[in-house]
């Protein structure tokens, strides 16, 4: 047992790829599930918010540009380096949740071949969900999915990593760039995967995580004029109807999940892949 | 220039048009008195009265959701999709039957020209029930996995710029993919919706399925709001549609909307210009510019613009307007006299704002609802004629000097349903298209629609897709 003082983290926020603290200067504490003390978060304010909107909008052009087989390197880069830094997470997923070793090892283990999972599919999505047309006349015409654009992300507030990936590699293998708000109680385990996206390939601003109170949060992104989409899965049922409503101000897509949280440990289906994506239709005229 | 041309009126007859005097509302497969209002529905080219035309009541929309939720539950809904498929086939075969019919209503109603509703609206009608109904059994190759479920009663809300076709593609796949159906045709164009019932009654669909409510934006709204709907279809205006989007927050309902539009065509210096002009014609007078993804901001590029002016000019002087039941007619009647009175006020800011006003010199029938075809040209982008849905046969031309600006120019609006390029090169349609924010871009050509293509907007021009594979996801529940 070594007497040396261990040498802790300072949690900030994670916007257009800095960590800057929240603007506001607020911190909360962030406990483990026992109450036991374990770090101050960053409190994001309403202007920390619309700064993360605007570093995804401007990382928006890049990396939606970017090749579907660009974008699944990237995705597997992820996996790579979450793989590389298993046991961290293992003991920080086991103390933001509350569960043993062995449960946490899995649960990172699943996050990992998620980030796979969804790699692979950056450049099959086109292909599943595109189509080419067979118009009634002399016409070449094709569909293609394009990215909705800046999705603000209600990340599950139970499964601090596992949850979060599922919701995050979906939007990103699209092409969009998100603005994430994580889990209020226990958002540490978010905050070192932005570490782990920064030191990774995805340019900065396609992910931009905030910690802080989701209820707080969410209305400003839920009004947000250059939010185009909103997935409400942490949100807590009684103020979605709110939030839904905000979104209808500028006709946003919004992606209702069961109130209560899914087994995230369920293989997906391309159910998220698809909520934010638009199709495209081309059309040329045929002739010589 | 149009008087270089003498040429004789080509009339349809009207009595092709089997106009009735007196329409009912359609519920559980019978045509039956509502509680509102009757309304006069009329001819927006002379200002007649058509016919009356009886609407829905709150009571009423009541009475057509519990007939939709009992077709679904006891036949439709549990039917096999082979069944179902050939109930829709049979529609469409009786669509394109009684078409001649079909198309004459649709322009004494509308004031669309005879040309249009012929060869366009109710062809494109039929064709969205014959594409639909073979889908019906073939829902388990769609992508949306093995056996895709409907999501019961539909509740739907359609405009008064393509009524029947409008129908057609709520409808059919609705049908097709299982659900039943409420729908509210437009208070200016119920008719061929209410014909269409009675080709769902010959076509011997089970009651209930299909119930057709004509009436205000009142009954649009019970209908939307009804508690036992399951799914909300709405084409109309981005003003209504965020009211019913806000409505339907925490319902649980399924959503899809398809708004309104402000579409850039784009059109470069190595454009095929006589080509484009024909495009550009047919993007913003096609329907009298009543169309959701009308080209209504044209981008030309600075060095060909004065000459693509003096073209568009020259050739828009030979669009007869007038007459929509006269085959000769290019350019119809205005819905109506709300729809006349909005055109002429945007028409009117434009003038104020400074853009440099062009009309048509052409002679406009002495009554009625008519506009003639206007180009605005030195057109800014703050002004409302460049950021406003205008919904008419009016034209504002802005320039650019690269494609970039082009680019910037044409997504510089919160809607993004189409959009035009015009270039022979290629490589710059593809980079332009794959640019361009809008969900159906036509490049050197313009306002084409089949039922295979699907069809909506980005942005705040809605969303959701109708027509294809992806039109099916609105009516499953995935």
């Amino acid at each position: 047992m070594s007497d040396r003082l261990s040498v802790a983290k300072t949690y900030k926020l994670y916007v257009g790829g800095a960590f800057p603290r929240s603007e506001s200067g607020r911190s909360y504490p962030v406990a483990d599930t026992k109450g036991a003390f374990l770090a101050n978060a960053a409190q994001a304010s309403r202007k920390d918010a619309r700064d993360a909107v605007v570093a995804a909008r401007r990382a928006f052009a890049g990396w939606s540009a970017a090749t579907a087989y660009n974008r699944g390197q990237v995705l597997y880069r992820v996996a790579e380096l979450l793989e590389g830094r298993r046991d961290q997470f293992v003991a920080e997923v086991s103390t933001s949740e509350g569960v043993a070793a062995r449960k946490a090892q899995s649960l990172v283990d699943a996050s990992i071949d998620r980030w796979v999972w969804y790699a692979g599919w950056t450049d099959k999505i086109a292909s599943v969900l595109g189509a080419s047309n067979p118009v009634a006349g002399p016409y070449f015409s094709f569909s293609v999915p394009e990215p909705t654009g800046v999705v603000a992300v209600l990340a599950p507030q139970a499964s601090t990593l596992l949850g979060l990936v599922s919701v995050l590699a979906p939007v990103l293998a699209t092409g969009n760039t998100c603005v994430v708000v994580a889990s209020q109680a226990a958002p540490l385990p978010a905050i070192t995967l932005s570490e782990v996206l920064a030191t990774s390939d995805v340019p900065g601003g396609v992910v931009n995580m905030l910690t802080g109170r989701t209820a707080e949060l969410a209305p400003w992104l839920a009004t947000h004029g250059d939010v185009n989409a909103l997935d409400l899965t942490g949100v807590a049922a009684t103020q979605r109807p709110e939030l839904e409503k905000a979104a209808a101000g500028t006709v946003k897509r919004v992606l209702r999940a069961p109130a209560t949280e899914p087994d995230w440990t369920a293989t997906p289906d391309i159910t998220r892949l698809r909520a934010f994506v638009e199709i495209k239709t081309v059309w040329h005229p045929v002739g010589v | 220039m149009s008087d270089l041309w003498e040429y004789a009126p080509a009339p349809e007859s009207r009595d092709i048009g089997n106009l009735k005097p007196s329409y009912r509302m359609f519920v559980d497969g019978q045509f039956v008195d509502g509680t509102g209002e009757p309304l006069k529905t009329i001819n927006p080219a002379t200002g007649e009265v058509l016919a009356e035309v009886g609407t829905a009541g709150t009571t009423d929309v009541d009475r057509a959701v519990k007939a939709a939720r009992r077709a679904y539950d006891k036949v439709w809904g549990r039917m096999p999709g082979t069944e179902r498929a050939k109930y829709l086939f049979r529609i469409a075969r009786m669509i394109a039957e009684r078409s001649r019919e079909l198309a004459v209503l649709e322009s004494l109603d509308n004031g669309k020209p005879i040309r249009e509703s012929r060869d366009v609206d109710v062809p494109t009608a039929s064709a969205h029930f014959f594409y639909h109904a073979g889908w019906a059994d073939k829902l388990g190759y769609a992508g949306y996995g093995q056996d895709p479920k409907p999501l019961g009663v539909a509740g739907q809300v359609i405009p008064w710029n393509f009524p029947l076709l409008m129908a057609a593609w709520k409808i059919a796949p609705a049908l097709a993919c299982g659900n039943t159906v409420v729908l509210k045709p437009a208070e200016t164009t119920p008719l061929t919706a209410l014909v269409l019932a009675e080709i769902c009654q010959q076509a011997e669909l089970p009651p209930g399925v299909v119930n057709i409510l004509p009436g205000a934006g009142d009954i649009g709204a019970a209908v939307v709001n009804h508690p036992d709907v399951n799914k909300v279809a709405f084409t109309g205006s981005t003003e209504v549609g965020k009211l019913i989007q806000a409505n339907l927050a925490g319902s649980g309902k399924k959503l899809t909307l398809e708004l309104g539009g402000k579409a850039a065509n784009i059109v470069f210096e190595d454009a095929p210009l006589d080509q484009a002009v024909e495009g550009i014609v047919n993007g913003i007078f096609f329907n009298q510019g009543h169309v959701c993804c009308a080209g209504s901001r044209l981008l030309a590029s600075e060095s060909i613009v004065d000459e693509l002016l003096a073209k568009l000019h020259s050739r828009i002087s030979t669009l007869r307007v007038g007459d929509p039941l006269d085959k000769n007619t290019d350019v119809g009647a205005i819905n109506s006299a709300e729809q006349l009175a909005k055109i002429t006020s945007l028409v009117a800011a434009g003038e104020e704002e400074g853009a440099e006003r062009w009309t048509s010199p052409c002679p406009l029938p002495d009554k009625g609802f008519f506009f003639a075809p206007t180009v605005f040209a030195n057109v800014s982008q703050a002004m409302r004629i460049a950021r406003e849905e205008i919904f008419g046969p009016v034209l504002s031309v802005l320039t650019f000097r690269t494609p970039d600006e082009a680019v910037a120019k044409a997504n510089n609006t919160p809607y993004g349903l189409s959009a035009g390029v015009w270039t022979e090169k290629g490589s710059r349609i593809l980079a332009i298209t794959q640019r361009l924010r809008a969900g159906v871009v036509w490049a050197n050509t313009f306002n084409r629609f089949d039922p295979t293509a699907p069809f909506g907007g980005y942005q705040e021009s809605g969303f959701g897709r109708e027509g294809g594979r992806a039109g099916l996801e609105a009516y499953l529940d995935v």
